[in-house]
């Protein structure tokens, strides 16, 4: 048992916190609200991998592992980068054009988010959308959707549009192939949940050194510091399941894997849902503004605690198992 | 990043599942939480049937007579022990995880001889008398005097808290030793054999009803020089080594422990019904239980990540202060989920109507002191606050 970055994990992982420190900076990021879309920034993040990293060399991929892609997705949630990333990446492969960017994929995980009407992300530039139901995997045309643009997104850098209903589309696959998108998927989204964790954990810290009342920096009060220290526990504790759930995703026997895959997607979500509220907490006034980046983060955490199961839908899941004969 | 086990990590597995498996039973039941000298009796010569087989000291060097087993496998032996439900480490904890090591990385040769191997043979149980009525978390302001007479030191004061103190046979003893020194600076580490004249133990109730702790009070105690471990004036520093050596393991047994707890609590509350309905047909209650278990796992693994990083880096990881903090609180958390699925079973501390309420009381009650003790739960975030984050000093 080895549970911690190898050294080419460590480098990847700076090499893309780099590549988004550049290219998907928060000014370039923050130019894209309310389209929430950029057809250049989605051609470089595909040159990056981000589509078909775990592709075979063979086949034009980096053939790397479902950590790596945690890694990766964690980092683009701390660029809160825009665009059905996490679709895109489990297109690669079914449809063609997704890995190279050229093909824009959104889609909908029907099986998890049972609750509410059907929302659709990025409908507009998608040139594709997957529907997992329990029973497979269907792509359909956007246009065959009768759907409507909601004109106020909750996240300014993710347009959504209502549809009453979804056609039944394309079949691409049976159930087994729904439930392993489905838990890629998950993992995905708990790792930009993971990476949203971070930031706002270290914008608030940084706030924290900068701003003075009373005469000296707010980190100096308890109940600023001791509300740091927490979101820095949480952070770690998403870290530690997400990059878990990544490495069973990569050998399967070593744990049940439903079972961490929930577990990061709860600990990932809370995680990211505590550390932005407290982020604007220890902004105060400023935290409360549309000019700083802190209520993005909190959105967007709303949108993927929406998606692939959320909390309470996992914890339920998780519950099943717990104390049941034979365990 | 890999989870699988090593074949010589899977062997170890196996050969210790089946030690425990034709052990444990054998051993028989544990006796009752109040009876201290059989508590003893039952923790040490479990101990000794540890060294026999070679599970005792698992981090400790072969030198010493441990197994110096490799981070994963101490691991795997805490996730065996707690599956077996094999005795606990108990009053071995002060010895094995604190005096041991301590004498191990800074005693004299005849101190190693006089304690490590006794140690490890479960003949030797120590105590920790650090706290004092005045300090608690602020522990270097402590006290209790140690003045120099000829090749001795008289050592005067009061220790509180101390765990163990009935039935030590030693005591681990921070003492000051120049009171005009700053705080951190005066302070010496001693070898107390608790059978000195002049050492008196009083033992008090805590809020479940068993002695646990006393209050250890010395009166003109004389302590060999020769037990002083490492030199005067330098027991701070003395007393942080250990923390070098355990890297945060010091709470993985219980950390197993807790995830069979929750899953013993959740197989109560499909038994428990309250006029015919299952405590576990309450949608929250279930709920509850499935977040509990996504962070109890996912603190295990934050345990091991943690420990990985302090082993490649040779310092103790980040871990241990976030462990400490979210592993205490988890398990109170738990605890309260334990009190409320007995039902009205819970006003009993011994066992009613079938249901697990001695077990279930005591556990709920005794996780009340882990935020308090070995550095509360706001000490720890200070810590986290200041010496990860970097923020600035209150004063
Ligand atoms: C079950 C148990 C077993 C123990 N066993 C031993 C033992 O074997 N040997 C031994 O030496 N000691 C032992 N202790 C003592 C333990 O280490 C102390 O209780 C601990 O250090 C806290 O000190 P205190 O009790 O004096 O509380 P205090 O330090 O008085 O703390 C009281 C409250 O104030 C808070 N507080 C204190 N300082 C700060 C600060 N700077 N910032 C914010 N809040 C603060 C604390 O968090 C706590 O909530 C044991 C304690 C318990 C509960």
């Amino acid at each position: 048992m080895a549970f911690r970055l190898s050294q080419e994990q460590e480098e990847l992982r700076q090499g893309f916190r780099d590549f988004c420190t550049g290219r998907v900076s928060l000014e370039r990021v923050r130019a894209l609200e309310g389209s929430g879309f950029e057809r250049d920034l989605w051609r470089e993040l595909a040159e990056m991998g981000v589509f078909h990293l775990r592709a075979p060399e063979s086949a034009g991929g980096l053939g790397l592992g479902h950590v790596e892609a945690a890694l990766v997705f964690a980092e683009l949630g701390r660029a809160i980068a825009p665009g059905p990333l996490v679709w895109s990446h489990l297109a690669s492969g079914l449809v063609d054009g997704a890995a190279r960017g050229e093909t824009v994929v959104t889609g909908l995980d029907l099986a998890s988010s049972r609750r509410g009407p059907i929302v659709l992300e990025h409908l507009g530039v998608a040139d594709a959308v997957l529907v997992l139901r329990e029973d497979g995997v269907a792509r359909l045309d956007p246009k065959s959707i009768r759907s409507e643009r909601i004109e106020t997104p909750l996240d300014p850098l993710t347009p959504v549009s209502s549809a009453a209903a979804l056609p039944a589309g394309e079949r691409l696959g049976g159930a087994d192939l729904a439930r392993d998108l489905r838990q890629l998927g998950t993992v995905l989204t708990a790792g930009m949940l993971l990476g949203i964790a971070e930031a706002t954990h270290v914008l608030a810290v940084d706030y924290a050194k900068e701003r003075k009342q009373f005469d000296r920096p707010i980190g100096s009060f308890q109940a600023i510091k001791h509300m740091l220290a927490d979101t820095f526990v949480r952070q770690e504790i998403a870290r530690a399941s997400v990059y878990a759930a990544a490495a069973t995703l990569d050998h399967p026997e070593v744990a049940d894997v439903a079972t961490v895959v929930s577990e990061a997607k709860i600990t990932a979500g809370e995680a990211a849902m505590k550390n932005a509220r407290t982020c604007i907490q220890v902004q105060g006034g400023m935290g409360y503004t549309w000019e700083l980046p802190s209520h993005l983060f909190l959105k967007r955490t709303w949108v993927l605690e929406s998606s692939f199961g959320t909390i309470e839908e996992h914890a339920d899941q998780l519950a099943e198992g717990v104390g049941a004969a034979g365990t | 990043m890999d989870l699988r086990p090593t074949a010589a990590e899977e062997r170890f597995r196996a050969e210790l599942r089946a030690w425990l498996e034709t052990e444990v039973p054998k051993y028989g039941a544990p006796p009752s939480r109040g009876d201290w000298p059989a508590r003893r009796a039952w923790d040490t010569s479990w101990q000794r049937k540890l060294f026999d087989a070679g599970y005792a000291g698992m981090s400790w060097p072969k030198t010493y007579g441990g197994r110096e087993a490799s981070l994963a496998e101490q691991l795997i032996y805490y996730e065996e022990c707690a599956r077996a439900r094999a005795p606990y480490v108990g009053v071995n904890f002060v010895g094995l995880l604190h005096g041991g090591p301590t004498v191990i990385v800074e005693g004299t040769p005849e101190q190693k001889e006089r304690h490590i191997p006794y140690i490890l043979r479960g003949e030797q149980v120590w105590c920790q008398g650090f706290s004092e009525p005045g300090a608690g978390s602020d522990l270097a302001s402590l006290r209790t005097r140690a003045e120099r007479d000829g090749d001795h030191y008289v050592v005067n004061g009061q220790k509180i808290w101390t765990s163990f103190a009935q039935v030590a046979d030693y005591c681990e003893l921070l003492v000051r030793t120049d009171p005009e020194a700053p705080k951190h600076k005066g302070i010496t580490w001693l070898i107390m054999p608790m059978n000195l004249p002049g050492i008196e133990v009083r033992p008090l109730a805590t809020l479940h009803g068993q002695s646990e702790f006393s209050e250890v009070f010395l009166d003109n105690v004389r302590i060999p020089v020769e037990n002083r471990v490492g030199a005067e004036n330098d027991g701070w520093r003395v007393t942080n080594v250990t923390l070098r050596f355990e890297r945060g393991t010091a709470f993985a047994g219980e950390m197993v422990d807790l995830k069979r707890w929750l899953a013993e609590i959740a197989e109560v509350a499909r038994r428990v019904t309250d006029h015919g309905t299952r405590a576990w047909d309450d949608a929250s209650l279930r709920r509850e239980i499935g977040h509990l278990q996504a962070e109890t796992d996912a603190l295990w693994y934050l345990l091991k990540l943690s420990i990985a990083q302090a082993d490649a880096s040779g310092v103790p990881g980040i871990g241990a202060s976030a462990v400490k903090l979210f592993f205490t609180e988890l398990k109170q958390r738990v605890g309260d989920l334990g009190m409320r699925v007995l039902g009205r079973a819970v006003l009993g501390r011994s066992d009613v109507a079938g249901l697990p309420s001695e077990s279930f009381t005591y556990e709920a009650l005794q996780s009340l002191s882990m935020t308090i003790a070995a550095g509360s739960s706001q000490i720890q975030r200070n810590i986290i606050g200041e010496r990860i984050l970097g923020l600035p000093k209150d004063r």
